[in-house]
């Protein structure tokens, strides 16, 4: 078995299903139905790609809800996506070192 | 056209400090599989996935089948082909093939969730300062992490972990504050995705697919739900 090899097929596969959608539709899709789909899945996709991944994204649970906590706060107060990201990150880093510090 | 590059550029920044986190987890794992940075350098240029190329390192380590490494990229990876989809709609009038061939590359679950909550057409000088961000943070991530396997302190790459996510929330919020039927895909898309997640039986579903489930459920239901009408596609 060799490297090489494997990280061919891995690159050309992973090519492969991005390009040929994007070339193959390139005109603008008039059906409603899939109109509509289209335009959900940007949040389908996110919401499920976070959810619950985002927990097990630290070290420690705990540190992980707790930058939950302040992204969904921050986001809803519309901040921009790297302050809400700075935000949920310091957090986790304040938690964890009292966390470590405590315990 | 600078300034579009450079707005895409800015805009990935938070991107850029999530990629070089996970980026620099995935050197230490290559590298924790005697791949040395070039090799794992390698794969992340040319691969530009996490969650794939982390599964692709499990292929390598059992010596498994060319095939087998196919077969997992595919169903890992199949998410990309929705979401190509849905750029392919987003996409300025006469962005031609081969620039469609560029911008395929740089299909990421990040770039996709900035560029394709744009407002109206996407300008392709915008998705290229995106990736060029992805892609060089991402490789650069791996490198050092491959190199310095043990450099970053844990508590600094733990923070990190998060960066994506919480990203991933400042995006999808806003929109469901003036939408309800975007609130209402978006919690729908949670509960499938927990329940695929922490049910017995279901838990089996690789990640990759069960996004592809989870996004392709709750986005019909929107459909349903709340067709949009045309203007609200082309503001």
């Amino acid at each position: 078995m060799n490297f090489y090899i494997y990280v061919t097929v891995m690159a050309v596969v992973t090519y492969l299903i991005r390009v040929v959608p994007l070339v193959l539709m390139n005109r603008e899709i008039k059906n409603t139905f899939i109109k509509s789909f289209l335009y959900y899945v940007p949040y389908a996709a996110l919401a499920s790609m976070t959810f619950p991944a985002i927990l097990f994204s630290t070290t420690e649970l705990a540190a992980a809800v707790a930058g939950l906590a302040v992204a969904i706060f921050m986001a809803f107060r519309e901040k921009g996506l790297l302050l809400v990201a700075l935000g949920a990150c310091v957090t986790v880093f304040i938690i964890e070192q009292g966390m470590a510090l405590l315990l | 056209m600078t300034n579009k590059i450079a707005k895409g550029m800015k805009d990935a920044i938070p991107i850029c400090a999530g990629y070089l986190a996970v980026g620099f987890t995935f050197g230490m794992a290559a590298a924790a599989q005697g791949i040395g940075a070039g090799g794992a350098a390698l794969i992340s240029a040319t691969n530009l996935t996490s969650a794939g190329q982390f599964a692709g390192l499990t292929v390598i380590a059992a010596a498994a089948p060319y095939f087998e490494m196919a077969l997992t990229q595919l169903v890992i990876n199949l998410r990309y082909a929705l979401m190509a989809l849905s750029l392919s709609q987003k996409l300025e009038p006469g962005t031609g093939r081969l620039q469609r061939c560029v911008i395929a590359f740089g299909i990421t679950d990040e770039a996709f969730a900035l560029v394709s909550t744009q407002e109206g057409k996407v300008s392709k000088y915008y998705i290229y300062g995106v990736m060029s961000v992805c892609i060089a943070s991402w490789t650069a991530g791996t490198f050092f992490g491959a190199v310095a396997s043990s450099a970053l302190p844990l508590a600094v790459s733990s923070a990190l972990g998060i960066a994506i996510y919480g990203m991933f929330l400042a995006i999808i919020i806003p929109p469901a504050k003036k939408e309800r039927s975007i609130a209402a895909v978006i919690l729908i898309a949670i509960v499938l995705s927990s329940a695929l997640y922490f049910l017995p039986g279901l838990k089996e579903i690789s990640p990759g697919f069960a996004i592809i489930i989870c996004t392709v459920l709750a986005s019909a239901v929107g459909a349903v739900i709340h067709p949009i009408r045309e203007e609200e596609v082309n503001p």
